[in-house]
């Protein structure tokens, strides 16, 4: 079903951030970042002052991608896990509920074992929240429509946009 | 698959750029991000070779304004051309709202033209998507090479559905943003219907 919207509400917001924040303090991690799997930011928690968001989740996205193409050419269904390890910084990837994707970047003051271990302690919660999102997004138009901003867009707003 | 984020209030669209290997995605992107306000652009990143043909994609988010209070903002895309790298375009199909098929106007070009759109045909079915539905913009350009097909003739070969169609030189900008805008504009009336 790709032509579908993925809608994120307040409430889901909140839960996604509550779920970070708290990854990221037992991970000891710079920062989690939480992206779905075409590419778009939908929540983080940390030290992301230095980061362009929309560049690290279309990067992040292009990257799994990627991984999954050359995990589909060897036969196996997914490599579920991605890790870069940088001088100083490094980069765990792991999908969630295979429609997300999460990002955490973390230093020599953590390890990789220690993420990895939270990591796979925080994602059921997650995957939770995400399969609600997306059965929510997937539903008939009529509660869709309910919780889209767009269905009564005209075109007078559009031409506005274009000044 | 648009992204409606409520929290941010924010509406995330992906447009594609499609089209055979040299034919000026890359150099349509480049164009709108030169010209776009500062506070209007992100960063412009772009996956290329050592020779600056496209490896895996460019990327670039632009927004256009509010609509009902919610942030309107466009994710570019380009795939890269060349033949042998398939997979990749198949991949950044994944999610589309709209594509733009950019098509190299020059004769010798022609059967890279018409091989382009048949993958691109075959690309999106493989990923789900129905061609008649999907928001879809042709556009020719390097209208200003001597060895440019006439119009009618470039139509005939590649139009799928009843796009529109652009006239474009995106080196000198021209129909660079018209091309834009009309994929906008099917983009928010699709999402409208949906």
């Amino acid at each position: 079903m790709p032509r579908t919207n993925l809608v994120i509400l307040e409430q889901d917001y909140e839960r996604f951030i509550a779920m970070l924040e708290q990854l990221c303090t037992n991970a000891n991690a710079r920062f989690v970042f939480l992206l779905d799997k075409n590419g778009q930011h939908i929540a983080s928690s940390g030290d992301l002052v230095s980061v362009d968001p929309t560049a690290l989740a279309s990067l992040a996205a292009g990257s799994v991608a990627a991984t999954e193409g050359l995990a589909g050419l060897v036969g196996d269904q997914e490599f579920s896990t991605l890790f870069h390890e940088g001088r100083s910084d490094s980069l765990h990837l792991s999908t969630v509920a295979d429609k997300a994707i999460l990002v955490v970047s973390f230093d020599e003051r953590s390890s990789l074992g220690l993420v990895r271990l939270r990591v796979s302690q925080a994602t059921p919660a997650l995957a939770n929240v995400v399969t609600e999102v997306v059965r929510r997004s997937d539903a008939p138009r009529a509660e869709a429509l309910a919780v889209t901003p767009l269905g009564d867009l005209t075109d007078a707003d559009i031409d506005r946009l274009f000044g | 698959m648009t992204f409606i984020n409520y929290a941010a209030r924010e509406i995330n669209c992906k447009i594609v750029y499609y089209g055979p290997g040299l034919g000026g995605k890359t150099t349509n992107i480049q164009w709108i991000h030169e010209k776009t306000r500062p506070d209007s652009k992100g960063k412009l990143i772009s996956l290329a070779t050592e020779t600056d043909r496209t490896l895996f994609f460019d990327f670039l988010p632009i927004e256009l304004g509010t609509i009902r209070g919610f942030r309107t903002r466009f994710h570019l895309y380009t795939v890269p051309g060349q033949v042998f790298y398939d997979a990749s375009r198949k991949l950044i199909l994944k999610g589309v709202d709209g594509v733009v098929f950019v098509a190299d106007s020059q004769e010798m070009r022609r059967d890279a033209n018409v091989e382009s759109a048949e993958n691109l045909k075959t690309n999106l079915r493989d990923n789900g998507y129905d061609l008649a539905t999907l928001p879809y913009v042709l556009q020719l350009n390097k209208r200003d090479l001597p060895g440019a097909l006439p119009v009618e003739r470039l139509a005939a070969d590649l139009r799928l559905k009843d796009e529109p169609t652009v006239e474009a030189v995106a080196t000198k900008g021209i129909g660079v943003f018209d091309t834009l805008k009309t994929i906008i504009r099917l983009v928010l009336n699709d999402l409208r219907r949906r």
